[in-house]
């Protein structure tokens, strides 16, 4: 119990910097996510092969490799001196987006032919067709694979702690030089995660309940 | 692929006018491309010397030692996930209530751990000492059987309940029934679900590098720093030489796992592997899994790609 009320202030700061890198990365990635799934079914070819490409290589890349990139490669080759929630942000951003990108495109896949075949027939062009008939029925069902995402992101973004960026697993190294019992601080750290993970769970519930009024 | 139904089979004016996007848009890729590569270029990072480094018999060695200490991790892990996967899952699935409980709680809680949380507090010994190579296999045993366990139960909920019925009317007991009848069909259905989870695991022991095991990203990281060619340090090619090492190795587990999918829907006895993934859609509707199997893109549109 001392572990957490001695050390409030840094649980705190712990919390709300895993809290904002979630949250950040996880505009990131969904904005990223739904161009690169725009890519991926768009008439032309070298942004299809593009989305294939950026998907295929970010899923099968080791986040902790990312990482390595985004901490030791691009501050020292690309952009010195930046500051290292950006790269964080970058590294969740990119890595996430892939997996939004996924779970887009199978929900676009989702809705019925029919509806964009409709939509063509009244002389709607591509982005029309997307943007007016089938992204907004697609919603329905990316919700629910994207609370998973959501929740995975904040995961992974425990990752980042331990590349010296501050959040609630970065505070452990701080508080076990204090001296504090290891199995206590991670109990606490773990509950932080939790009250993160359930808040996301729930809020999905409650927007899914929301969406599944208008079918 | 003018047979996606989002867009027309462009006509004269949109093939032109795809054509400008086409131009355009490669334009804008490799500009970005070029910019990087420029960028790295400026900086001499494609200097013959920084690359000549793979050529020596020492780094060569090393590099191999560490694709066989991340595979003996991930060969560990891998089986002894799945082993107590299963265990989970019978437990899950008991007809006593004190065992589903336990079960439950036990998925819940360490699904939504991050397992950086885990195997670091395994490392710095909340379970009494242990080797890194240990705390790793054991952190991703726990994690990656949870999950895999969750897939499972899927799998044995798709089964036909008439197939369960049918086996006790004939006689059979419950280990029999659960053994003979109900896991072979789930493991079928769920086989490109489970590989797909362990593609998660083999991406998972890169977690290693956190608590100094060493395997293949940490020796990438040794390489980078004990090699320096001429004061500069060669991390830009480690870590391209790695990466492309790990993707190799992912693209090879995802593509086992599309293979069986695409062989599993060929043959038309039992349940076919879209079944038990949608069955994963019902059971674990917002679970905290790792992206890869989620629910809603999994089997199936996990492998499409």
């Amino acid at each position: 119990m001392n572990v957490l009320l001695d050390n409030l202030a840094l649980f705190r700061e712990g919390f709300l910097g895993t809290l904002s890198l979630t949250a950040v990365s996880a505009v990131f990635a969904v904005v990223l996510g739904l161009v690169i799934a725009g890519f991926r079914v768009s008439p032309v070819p070298p942004l299809r092969i593009f989305g294939t490409l950026w998907v295929t290589v970010l899923r099968n890349t080791p986040l902790t490799l990312l990482f390595l990139v985004a901490f030791f490669v691009v501050p020292k080759v690309l952009f010195p001196g930046i500051n290292s929630f950006v790269l964080a942000v970058c590294a969740c951003g990119f890595y996430t987006s892939a997996f939004v990108a996924e779970a887009v495109r199978s929900g676009i896949n989702t809705v019925p032919m029919g509806q964009a075949e409709a939509a063509r027939a009244i002389g709607m062009t591509f982005t029309q067709t997307m943007r007016i008939v089938v992204l907004p029925q697609a919603t329905r069902t990316v919700v629910p694979p994207l609370s998973s995402i959501f929740i995975a992101l904040t995961k992974n973004t425990a990752i980042a702690g331990a590349f010296d960026n501050v959040d609630l697993f970065n505070i452990q190294k701080t508080l076990s030089n204090d001296g504090y019992d290891i199995a206590v601080i991670f109990i606490w750290i773990t509950i932080g995660y939790l009250i993160i993970t359930y808040a996301i769970n729930g809020l999905f519930r409650l927007l899914e309940n929301r969406l599944e009024v208008a079918r | 692929m003018s047979a996606s139904v989002l867009f027309d089979a462009p006509g004269p004016k949109a093939r032109a006018r795809n054509r400008v996007y086409s131009v355009i848009g490669s334009l804008a890729l490799l500009g970005l491309l070029g910019w990087a590569v420029y960028r790295l270029y400026n900086r001499g990072q494609f200097a013959g010397e920084l690359w000549d480094i793979f050529n020596y018999a020492g780094i060569r060695q090393n590099i191999l030692d560490a694709l066989l200490s991340t595979l003996k991790v991930f060969a560990l892990a891998g089986v002894l996930s799945l082993v107590f996967a299963v265990v989970l899952c019978v437990a899950r699935l008991s007809d006593h209530k004190p065992v589903r409980w336990v079960a439950l709680v036990f998925i819940d809680l360490f699904r939504s751990i991050p397992l950086l949380i885990t195997i670091f507090a395994l490392w710095v010994g909340i379970l009494g000492d242990m080797t890194s190579m240990w705390a790793l296999v054991l952190g991703l045993t726990i994690y990656n059987g949870c999950v895999q366990a969750e897939v499972l139960r899927a799998g044995i909920n798709a089964v036909p309940k008439g197939q369960t019925e049918a086996a006790y009317a004939l006689g059979l007991r419950k280990t029999q029934v659960t053994v003979s009848i109900l896991f072979p069909q789930a493991v079928r259905s769920m086989l490109p679900t489970i590989i797909s989870q362990l593609v998660v695991t083999l991406k998972d022991t890169s977690l290693g590098f956190m608590i100094l095991y060493p395997e293949l990203l940490y020796s990438a990281r040794l390489i980078a720093n004990n090699t320096p060619v001429g004061g500069v340090y060669p991390t830009v090619q480690t870590v391209i030489v790695f990466g492309a090492i790990y993707i190799t190795l992912c693209l090879a587990l995802a593509w086992l796992a599309k293979f069986i999918e695409r062989r599993g829907r060929r043959s038309k006895a039992g349940i076919a592997p879209a079944a038990g993934a949608k069955e994963l859609q019902e059971v674990a509707p917002s679970g905290s899994s790792d992206p890869t199997p989620a629910p809603g893109q999994g089997t199936g549109d996990v492998h499409k790609d």
